[in-house]
């Protein structure tokens, strides 16, 4: 199976152009999955259904979505094997600027639309950073000019990227990024492999700077998604003060240094 | 310089000292090949492939910087398929089995991914301005992420032209966003011509634009642009060299613009000038009962 990790800021496009990219896709015989991870609330699992995609959501409530995503994503490659997927998609929506999805030797996409404004890529971070595959998208809005200096400012944060302009309602560049996601490699364990950007202090193993992948190296404040195929409404629950704090404190057991300098006392 | 970073300052920003020293490299290697001086194409060269029935297209076109081939046929018929394969450099890899070669060879990967070897400039039919900028901040600002010289002499350039091409006339103050459609197409027109490094220029239906389509055609070749248009303007349709037509996916039939459809050419701006006096008289408040 193969595995794209595709981020990048709220509505910048990326439902739209993995859809246009599916089609394309399709038309070459690939069966596609896609797992969706949002903060809140997200409706794209119905549009994903709707065009007879296999797809499953993840919301992290509390959590920053890209920490949810780490201690989840492994479960996640099982379940497209399970499938028996070509190609599993992974759409998080980059909520938090600072954390980014990225998984090394994972391709990686960051989708950032025309319309943000050209101080944008500066401040996106690692998940434009480190990212394989810059799509740009909403191109039809502006001018060429205007796509220019826009694609020059994410050049600038990313050398190395493949930059390219997809459009995510007419398709058009769609069958040029399907392309590049048909050539990614075979992939088919996350067992060993390890995050780009090492994750900033939150409440989990990934925010002491874990960035193995593995049920062995999670501990703390972990959340599990739930892969069954009966859809689920609601968000997680909130965690209460008491399991929150007793967390808190076990964490700062584990690594003092780090604790002493962001919290009182 | 990375003597003074702390271990603190590297774990906000989430790198190691490792892969900060890489990304300043690729960076000003990067930044290296947006100032390298851009390949002429002398020739860009379209070699048929297979329609939506998969029946051989048949052909092979050579077009150079200087001319303008016209795209035409029904929504649908492949059209903007024809311009991707275009800007994607296609090597048979695309559902028509199109191959495009730069200079008669098989072209370097760069001009597939590159921003700054891009191959197309685009001038789409939907032209706004999302900036909030002056036109003068505005042509800056495009000039210095081209790294071009003398950008105060291009800024001049641009504004010349485009005032020439609009038929209400800007200055350099004026913020983009209050541009009117016309005004805001002739600008980027200009600035396309002028600024842009793309040595192909792909333009969606310019017809109702506002703007005095020959001069800016004009203008587009005298910058030595190889210019690929999808229309159905008779105006501009006979300004071509050529037409492609397009029909079930494949170019169906490549129609030389011949003397008789040159000399009906001046019929027809004949008749457009007319109608452009007329929409002038309607704005000025006149009555059209003798025409
Ligand atoms: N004009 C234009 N609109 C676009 C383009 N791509 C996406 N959109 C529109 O932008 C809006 C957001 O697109 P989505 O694909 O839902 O964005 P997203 O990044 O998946 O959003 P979240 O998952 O909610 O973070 C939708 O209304 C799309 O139709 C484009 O290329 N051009
Ligand atoms: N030769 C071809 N073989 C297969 N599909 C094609 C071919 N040419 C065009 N298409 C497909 O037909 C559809 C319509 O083409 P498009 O270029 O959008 O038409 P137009 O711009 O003329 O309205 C697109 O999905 C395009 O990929
Ligand atoms: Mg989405
Ligand atoms: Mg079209
Ligand atoms: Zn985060
Ligand atoms: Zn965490």
């Amino acid at each position: 199976m193969k595995f794209v990790t595709v981020s990048g800021p709220p509505s910048s496009g990326k439902t739209a152009i993995i859809l246009q990219a599916i089609d394309a896709l399709k038309e070459r015989r690939f069966q596609i999955g896609v797992v969706k991870f949002d903060c809140l609330v997200t409706d794209d699992d119905k549009l994903y259904q709707k065009r007879g995609v296999p797809v499953r959501k993840g919301l992290s409530g509390a959590l920053c979505p890209d920490h949810y995503f780490v201690s989840n994503i492994e479960a996640c490659m099982k379940w497209g094997l399970e499938k028996d997927l070509d190609i599993l998609i992974s759409e998080s929506a980059g909520l938090c600027n600072r954390c980014s999805p990225h998984i090394k030797d994972v391709t990686a996409i960051c989708v950032i639309d025309n319309l943000s404004g050209i101080g944008t890529p500066k401040k996106i971070g690692p998940m434009l950073k480190a990212a394989d595959i810059v799509v740009i998208t909403k191109g039809d809005i502006v001018s060429q000019a205007e796509r220019e200096v826009f694609a020059s400012r994410v050049r600038q944060v990313n050398p190395k990227a493949v930059i390219m302009h997809v459009n995510g309602i007419t398709g058009q560049g769609a069958f040029e990024l399907s392309t590049l996601l048909a050539q990614t490699e075979e992939i088919n364990t996350l067992k060993g492999k390890s995050l780009r950007f090492s994750m900033p202090a939150a409440l989990c193993s990934y925010c002491l700077g874990e960035t193995r992948i593995g049920d062995e190296y999670q501990m703390g404040n972990v959340r599990k998604i739930d892969l069954s195929s009966k859809p689920t409404a609601e968000g997680p629950k909130p965690l209460t003060l008491k399991i929150f704090l007793i967390r808190l404190a076990l964490m700062r057991l584990a690594s003092p240094e780090r604790w002493k300098s962001c919290l009182p006392g | 310089m990375f003597a003074r970073l702390t271990d603190d300052h590297l774990d906000d920003m989430g790198l190691t000292l490792d892969q900060l020293r890489s990304a300043l490299r690729d960076y000003v290697e990067g930044m290296g090949a947006l100032q390298q001086e851009i390949d002429t194409v002398e020739k860009l060269t379209i070699r048929g492939g297979f329609n939506k029935d998969r029946e051989a297209e048949d052909f092979e076109l050579d077009l150079i910087p200087g001319q303008i081939t016209c795209i035409v046929g029904p929504t649908g018929s492949g059209k903007s398929r024809l311009l991707a394969d275009i800007e994607w450099v296609a090597q048979g890899d695309t559902p028509t089995g199109r191959h495009i070669l730069i200079n008669g060879q098989v072209p370097d990967a760069k001009w597939r991914f590159s921003i700054e070897h891009k191959l197309v400039a685009q001038l789409s039919q939907n032209m706004n301005f999302v900036m909030d900028l002056s036109v003068e901040e505005f042509i800056r600002m495009h000039a210095e992420s081209r790294f071009v010289a003398n950008v105060d002499e291009k800024i001049t350039s641009i504004l010349v032209q485009a005032n020439e091409l609009a038929g209400e006339s800007f200055t350099a103050d004026t913020p983009i966003t209050s541009l009117s459609g016309g005004q805001s197409r002739a600008l980027m027109i200009a600035d396309t011509a002028i600024l842009s490094r793309s040595p192909i220029v792909l333009i969606d239906e310019i017809e109702n634009a506002g703007i005095d389509r020959k001069k800016a055609l004009a203008l587009l070749i005298k910058e030595e642009k190889i210019v690929l248009m999808a229309t159905h303007d008779p105006i501009l349709a006979l300004m071509g060299q050529r037409r492609l037509v397009i029909k079930n996916g494949g170019v169906a039939k490549i129609i030389e613009t011949g003397q008789a459809e040159r000399d009906n050419l001046e019929q027809l701006e004949i008749l457009d000038r007319k109608l452009m006096a007329l929409r002038h008289r309607i704005r000025q408040g006149e009555t059209l009962e003798t025409i």
